[in-house]
């Protein structure tokens, strides 16, 4: 499967930061009430947040909150299918809208010490630990672009792109971490 | 650039949001029984205040859900934000 | 030795580190740590530039960014051209080039200087008076000339070269200054745990304290106790101090725009740095310790080189170890002209007198300039200063008790230093829409209530003094109070003499009286006409001096008078730090399909389409556009083509009301739609105008996928999420965007079908099993795929949707099928033409938010029954139902070769009298190859009672003959539908 950042190298500046491309992911967008995704969670396997902009993961799995009734789900590459299936199945008598976006978005990660200063160059929100703490997660903008972001891990964040911004995106993170090439 | 507190979200940029103009204006219907004044009004007519103005906002690139804002117009200062079928609120 | 009048010790700059820099192509050399002003000042040099409108030849005034007059250009190579900055901002570097501006052709011997000569002819407004007769003069001879004579510098040529990049931050406290006050206040934040930012506009942080030489602070000198608090405040995580950086704009919400120059002070920048960086504060609390600027006195002939704010020249001395000449004549209306006068008498500097225009000065520095044996005058003034380049001499008058001032005596003296006292710089609380509350004592505004979380400390609220600035708990020694101040116009003798007020835009007192005396009342008004405040300073310096002119000419108090609006920026900002890295290939997102690498390989030509690239057409070596696109509408007719149609939006619709929902929406029925089958739908706003059009297919009965045209992907979603949440939320449907998420290959042509059947799975593609207008799931290439059978061209088609991921490999395995048909892959120009041919509309071309169904010929389209849709009761307007209207028609040119323009004006007549109406105007135009003629769709009013009439399209080169025809050109029957 070919992926919008297909072959971009990724940028690494040692103990600083690190900008690298992810591979195919299967995704889907949830979308029901609190019920629906409680139910929706157990088939998935793993818990959709009712906390807004909170993300549940896995080691395989996540669920993104990404609005009051809507959830990003990501599930390993290939899994589509089944999970459909597995959704479907146990929301038969729910009210409720799956639909799947494996290729819709392309996504990468910003992570090291300088992760929260590169993000900033192009993205508006407190990206503090304070104010954007491990496992918060929300759609906003980058530069002109918009994102999903995800601190996934405590120095590193995942962003979720959509295909055709993907080389923008990556563009400007290029560009905006010359800056940090030198010490 | 304003900061608007999204009733979901908390502050966030005026970037991640659409304006949808004044709110609590209700769609006439049904058509048959909507004059052309009435209609006219709903579509055409709006305030515009020095001061506090009532409005609906969209939260584009972020939750997705549309909500009011109570916002003085002078001062930019946003009184209040609800939901967008809760009543007015009580501000000034 | 840098410099005749650099003192032997003292200062902060680095005697050890000689720089060698030029102005106006003369070598000179500076020390490290100082300005350009500085290492100017130390080399003797007081001319530093001409005076905007008279040309006169004007020296260093201040110290800071208040400087009205020393305006210079930095040249760092090709691109690399700044023009207007401060030469008391301009930081030396080795190799550093500056210039001197408004001179023809040196500063020294300017041939524009003339203009001073007619000064009496040019007064305040003598453009409005002057230029206005004879008419015709104006665009050929006046502003022309005028033109050749504006502006203030010059424009840079060339790209920029430079990198700029922004950040957004976020704080608790946002300190815009770092000078006592300010930094106080960063350290009563930092020992809050807050995250401070601490901003300040000069290459060193430390404001007043870099050059304060008396008082001791916690037992210490200030520059001691000012390196002990940076180095505390910087051993801080939570804390950023920013040198060099500019807060210029106070927005709405705490939110505060910062300029940082990041390399323009190092002779050898790294590459990877960017040249300014623009931040973006949030604060929860800002903090403004913006200081004060000292106010000039108005007298006649203020404006010599030599003579300078009493404090600034103390700053030189203090902090440059610059002396500012040999013999001062001190002009004081306040105290801190005469700790100037000790401080430069004691670096060996000839005081020649002391004259202050007040009756006593009884503060603690006045009387130790007396004590220390310095010539004090009271009650005297300055009525007058001779020298061209540089001052030599002032004429000392006394104020009598009237007011009037008698007698002269001549003063011989290289440096005059004046002291009206200080304006607190209340800029950004202004900004920040603070009120401003008049301070009589002061003679100056100080900050009010502010509706912001911002507070004003220092002397940029009125509070004066180290231990004002730095609060009870520090202890300040031998800070004396200073009092005094002077705001308007110092009496004289000389009604004919000109007091400058407004340095940088030339503007005296008499030119503000003179605005009064011809009926000017608003200070708004006032500082128009006579531009004062208006120049690149904004009037840092001038604007108090001249509302007090104003008020006490209109015999009306200051408060009433009003204050003139302070705008960002605070100093100028660069485009590049606005811009950031948004230019080049950065200036907007390039979109581009999964498809595109293929159709770059091809060597198609791209169109931008919103943020989309797409390709345009596909020429072959030696095609032009033209040919291309005759060669690939002729191979879709005959055989077929492929064409990739990824950018149209696509909305997956899911949920019990999904089909309810669509038919409030659209103006089509859906309920009684199949699943499996499609239809066209057609958008309105509100207004009942057409805003999108696509076609809806029906994948299971609560399940439909909507496509919408590529520009109107967004805003329909935005229009349906509207609608779902704030008109029908008791309908069950939910929205995703699935735009991004498929491929989409057009695959039409009457070899369409043999095309994809060997590819296809799962799906019977026959004409009986798959008609036109219906949808399928299966697979092609082994990609799961849903199949729409749809046409945009009249011939048989389908829209193969795939997995983005997939769609490359989907569309090669497709394209090798099309070979082998000799099909061809066509680009939007040829999709456009073969529509045109049909009749077809595009939303945005033929509708232009100004057309409902009717005038289209689509009112078929709209659902028979149905009681209400968006726009549905707009469509029975009076003036929507009323006659007249434009409706969609053909043209066909009388000359079958001729294309018409497209957005040309239709009439009736051949030659219609200027100002006819028109009736309506051409929106596409084509040649087309499957007729062997052009073709036109045109808005016509009454167009469908016109056809067979001939009308005109009135061209430059002389009207054209149109015949009105029905929209459809090709095959209207519709018979190749089917293939």
């Amino acid at each position: 499967m070919a992926d919008a950042l297909e072959g971009r190298a990724p940028i690494v500046w040692p103990d600083r930061l690190r900008v690298a491309a992810l591979p195919p992911q299967a995704r889907f967008v949830f979308r029901g009430d609190a019920e629906a995704a409680a139910r929706a969670g157990d088939a998935f396997g793993a818990t959709l947040p009712m906390t807004p902009c909170r993300a549940a993961a896995d080691d395989a799995r996540a669920a993104l909150w990404l609005g009051p009734d809507e959830w990003l789900l990501l599930a390993p590459p290939g899994t589509e299918d089944g999970t459909a299936r597995d959704i479907a199945a146990a929301l038969a008598d729910l009210p409720h809208a799956l639909a799947c976006v494996s290729d819709r978005h392309a996504a990468l990660t910003v992570s090291g010490p300088r992760a929260e200063t590169l993000l900033a160059a192009g993205c508006a929100l407190d990206l503090d630990p304070r104010a954007f703490p491990q496992g918060m997660c929300t759609r906003s903008l980058l530069a002109k672009a918009e994102i999903v972001l995800w601190r996934h891990q405590p120095a590193s964040f995942r962003l979720e792109v959509r295909r055709s911004f993907a080389a923008y995106v990556w563009d400007f993170l290029a560009e905006a971490a010359r800056e940090h090439a030198s010490a | 650039m304003l900061l608007i507190a999204c009733p979901h979200c908390g502050p966030r940029d005026e970037a991640e949001f659409v304006c949808g103009g004044q709110t609590h204006i209700a769609r006439p219907g049904p058509p048959e029984t909507t004059s052309d004044a009435q209609w006219a009004r709903y579509l055409f007519e709006r305030d515009n205040p020095k001061g506090l103005h009532l409005e609906r906002w969209l939260h584009r690139h972020g939750c997705g859900q549309w909500f009011n804002v109570a916002r003085d117009t002078l001062t930019h200062e946003v009184k209040a934000v609800y939901g967008l079928l809760d009543t007015r609120p009580d501000v000034t | 030795m840098t410099g005749a009048f650099r003192t032997t010790t003292g200062g902060r700059i680095d005697r050890a580190r000689p720089l060698s820099f030029r102005f106006d192509g003369r070598a000179f050399t500076g020390c490290a740590g100082d300005t350009l002003a500085s290492a100017l000042l130390a080399n003797g040099v007081h001319l530093a530039g001409r005076s905007f409108k008279y040309h006169r030849p004007r020296g260093i005034l201040a110290a800071g960014a208040e400087e009205p007059n020393a305006l210079v250009g930095i040249d760092r190579g090709p691109g690399r051209y700044a023009p207007n900055l401060r030469a008391t901002q301009v930081e030396i570097h080795d190799g550093l080039v500056a210039e001197s501006q408004n001179r023809t052709p040196s500063l020294r011997f300017d041939i524009a200087a003339l203009a001073d000569f007619a000064a009496p002819l040019i007064p305040a407004g003598f453009y409005y008076k002057t230029f206005m007769q004879p008419a015709g003069w104006w665009a050929k001879l006046y502003e022309p000339r005028i033109r050749a004579a504006a502006g203030l510098g010059r424009a840079p040529r060339g790209a920029d070269p430079d990198r700029y990049t922004q950040r957004y931050a976020h704080c608790e406290t946002l300190v815009v200054g770092a000078g006592p006050a300010g930094i106080a206040a960063a350290r009563a934040a930092a020992a809050r745990g807050d995250r401070v930012i601490l901003c300040d506009e000069q290459a060193e942080p430390g404001g007043s304290l870099l050059a304060e030489t008396r008082a001791r602070i916690d037992g210490l000198c200030a520059q001691d106790w000012l390196a002990a608090a940076l180095a505390e405040l910087a051993a801080e995580p939570r804390v950023t101090i920013l040198p060099r950086t500019t807060a210029f704009g106070y927005f709405a919400q705490n939110f505060v725009a910062l300029a940082e120059r990041v390399t323009d002070h190092l002779a050898v920048p790294d590459p990877n740095l960017p040249r300014e960086r623009l931040w973006q504060v949030r604060a929860r609390e800002v903090v403004l310790a913006t200081g004060a600027i000292e106010r000039p006195l108005v007298f006649p002939e203020n404006d010599r080189p030599g003579i300078m704010l009493a404090d600034s020249a103390r700053t030189y001395l203090a902090r440059y170890g610059v002396k500012p000449g040999c013999r001062a004549l001190v002009l004081a209306a306040h105290d801190d002209a005469y700790g100037a006068a000790l401080d430069l008498a004691a670096a060996g500097m000839e005081i020649a007198l002391i004259v202050d225009p007040r009756p006593a000065a009884d503060g603690e520095l006045p009387r130790r300039a007396m004590a220390a044996g310095l010539p004090v005058r009271m009650s005297a003034t300055v009525v007058g200063t001779r020298g061209r380049l540089r001052v030599h001499e002032a004429h000392v008058g006394t104020i009598g008790a009237d007011g009037g001032v008698r007698g002269v005596d001549v003063v011989s003296c290289d440096t005059l230093l004046m002291s009206g006292g200080w304006t607190p710089s209340v800029h950004l609380h202004s900004q920040a829409r603070g009120k401003l509350a008049f301070r009589a004592d002061l003679q100056a505004f100080v900050p009010g209530a502010t509706p912001q979380a911002c507070r004003s400390v220092g002397a940029c609220a009125g509070e004066f003094g180290l231990q004002a600035a730095l609060g009870p708990a520090t202890r300040v020694e031998d800070d004396p109070v200073r009092e005094g101040g002077f705001a308007g116009a110092l009496p004289h003798d000389r009604p004919r003499a000109r007091a400058f007020v407004d340095f940088q835009n030339d503007v005296t007192a008499k030119d503000l009286t003179l605005a009064l005396r011809e009926g000017f009342r608003s200070i708004e008004h006032v500082k128009r006409y006579t531009t004062n405040g208006m120049a690149t300073d904004q009037g840092k310096t001038s604007n108090i001096n001249a509302l007090a002119i104003v008020a006490a000419a209109s015999g009306r108090a200051i408060p009433e008078v009003g204050l003139t609006s302070f705008r960002q920026p605070y100093t100028p900002v660069t485009f590049g730090a606005f811009a950031g890295t948004s230019r080049g290939e950065l200036f907007d997102p390039v979109r581009t399909t999964p498809i595109h690498g293929w159709a770059v390989a091809q060597g198609a030509i791209f169109e931008d389409v919103g943020q989309w690239k797409r390709a345009h057409h596909f020429p072959r070596p030696g095609e032009d556009m033209h040919a291309a696109v005759r060669r690939e509408c002729a191979a879709v007719r005959a055989r077929a083509g492929i064409f990739d149609a990824s950018t149209l939006g696509k909305i997956e619709v899911v949920g019990r009301d999904a089909a309810e929902f669509l038919e409030r929406l659209y103006v089509n029925s859906w309920k009684k739609l199949e699943p499996g089958r499609c239809r066209y739908g057609i958008l309105l706003n509100e207004a009942g105008f057409v805003i999108d059009d696509g076609v809806i297919g029906r994948l299971a009965p609560d399940r439909f996928h909507v496509t919408t045209t590529t520009g109107g992907a967004a805003r329909v979603l935005s229009m349906m999420e509207d609608y779902v949440q704030t008109e029908w939320p008791d309908l069950q449907i939910w929205l995703t965007s699935t735009t991004e998420q498929w491929a989409v290959i057009a695959v039409q042509g009457p070899k369409a079908r043999e095309i994809l059947a060997p590819l296809t799975e799962g799906i019977d593609l026959s004409r009986d099993a798959f008609a036109h207008m219906a949808v399928r799931e299966g697979r092609v290439a082994g990609v799961p795929a849903r199949l729409f059978r749809v046409s945009f061209t009249g011939e048989l088609g389908f829209e193969v949707n795939v997995p983005a991921g997939q769609g490359r490999a989907v569309w090669e395995a497709i394209w090798e099928q099309a070979r082998r048909h000799d099909a061809v892959a066509y680009g939007t120009e040829t999709m456009h033409v073969l529509r045109a041919e049909k009749g077809y509309i595009i939303v945005g071309q033929e509708t232009d938010g100004t057309v409902v169904p009717d005038d289209l010929g689509l009112g078929w389209a709209i659902g028979k029954g149905k009681r209400d849709f968006v726009g549905k009761r707009s469509l029975s307007r009076p003036d929507i139902a009323a006659p007249g209207r434009k409706q969609l028609v053909g043209l066909l040119s009388a000359d079958p070769g001729h294309v018409l323009d497209e957005g040309a004006q239709i009439v009736a007549m051949r030659d219609p009298p200027p100002g006819t109406p028109a009736l309506g105007h051409v929106t596409s135009s084509y040649w087309s190859a499957t007729l062997g003629r052009s073709i036109a769709l045109a808005l016509v009013a009454d167009g469908r009672a016109r056809h067979g009439q001939t009308l005109f399209a009135p061209m430059p080169g002389g009207a054209v003959p149109v015949a009105v025809t029905g929209p459809v050109f090709h095959d209207p029957e519709g018979r190749s539908l089917d293939g």
